[in-house]
């Protein structure tokens, strides 16, 4: 009857951890390859307008410059009050800035790359059509051609 | 000196996992997963001297859609001529590109040869032309270019059905998809805003 019985207080067996740290570095290159590293900080409110069928995504990050167009953020609209503002980088920009821009934006990539470079207009959707279109003039004589008009993906309306 | 080989002492690794996980935390925070998408357009090349050429082109092959400023989308072309609503701009689209019924008052259809496949009869010599005022709402226009696509792929993906028996994505990307590109290609241009109706 005792056969099964233990003698004594039995200790629960320790949990080998040693593959922890792999298991937590496969986790982390996971991240690293599907995220990118956060973009520059957003000094206007940008909402994009929302399309669906027709909506690309952007591969190659690389090719892509970043050209915000929108109300400035309540931090900034104190002193620069609610008139669309273009943000360039990391800073307000006037229209005139954009062929500057343009031409660093092209001296920092691969020279492979240089007729693929894409421009991503981020605008709000309630700027009006005026600052755009002085925005796409600049493109067009600093022959940044290959624009987008980044906008999101409904998906409640895709049938 | 000693007798023997001395063992190496294990290196204790029980903070491996600590250290990887702050590491990961690390980049959880500093990166974003979201992913830029948009809709793409290739801008005319800035030439001062282009506005004189648009006037060359035949009346029945143009169709103007302009959105004013009061966000009203007026479409004028061989058939139409009147504010529209929203939802009535893909298919009018949709019929002045492609012209079914070889209308005479719609864009000439025509023998155009494309590489490495052959003659169709198309729309070649068709533009749109999207013009808006400085005030227009960019939503709106964004919608109206969004409209134009559609009525564009809904074209491409028909034609693509009808000649390779499947939708344009499922066509082979070196192959065929550059004919259907070209059979309906995209002639949308974008003007410069005009001030309608503004006392200058």
């Amino acid at each position: 009857m005792s056969k099964f019985r233990s003698n004594g207080k039995r200790e629960m067996p320790e949990l080998n951890t040693s593959s922890l740290p792999d298991l937590i570095f496969t986790v982390l290159f996971f991240f690293m390859m599907v995220t990118s590293m956060r973009e520059v900080e957003v000094k206007v409110q940008v909402k994009t307008p929302n399309g669906t069928t027709e909506i690309e995504k952007l591969e190659r990050k690389s090719l892509v410059s970043h050209i915000y167009i929108g109300p400035p953020s309540k931090t900034y609209r104190a002193v620069l009050g609610p008139a669309p503002r273009i943000q360039l980088n990391e800073n307000f920009a006037e229209v005139e800035a954009i062929r500057e821009f343009v031409s660093a934006e092209r001296e920092s990539m691969a020279e492979k790359d240089k007729p693929l470079m894409k421009m991503s207009l981020k605008i709000d959707k309630d700027v009006q059509m005026g600052i755009v279109n002085d925005v796409k003039l600049e493109l067009r004589k600093a022959r940044a051609l290959n624009i987008v008009y980044s906008a999101g993906i409904d998906k409640s309306q895709m049938k | 000196m000693g007798k023997g080989k001395r063992k190496v002492p294990g290196l204790n690794q029980s903070s491996t996992a600590d250290i990887s996980f702050i590491l990961l935390i690390f980049f959880l925070v500093t990166t974003s997963m979201d992913i830029d998408s948009g809709l793409s357009r290739r801008l005319p090349e800035y030439d001062p001297d282009a506005i004189e050429e648009e006037m060359k082109i035949k009346e029945r092959n143009v169709m103007t859609v302009q959105v004013n400023k009061n966000n009203e989308i007026f479409v004028k072309n061989g058939v139409i001529n009147r504010v529209i609503d929203i939802s009535e701009l893909k298919d009018l689209a949709k019929e002045f590109i492609d012209n079914p019924d070889d209308d005479v008052r719609l864009p000439i259809k025509e023998e155009y040869d494309i590489q490495d496949y052959g003659v169709v009869i198309t729309t070649v010599r068709h533009v749109i032309s999207l013009q808006c005022d400085r005030t227009t709402n960019y939503e709106i226009y964004f919608k109206v270019q969004h409209e134009l696509s559609k009525a564009y792929s809904e074209l491409r993906d028909a034609w693509a059905l009808k000649t390779f028996g499947k939708k344009l994505s499922e066509c082979d990307e070196k192959t065929q998809q550059p004919v259907v590109r070209a059979v309906y290609a995209s002639k949308i241009s974008e003007a410069e805003p005009k001030q309608y109706g503004t006392a200058q």
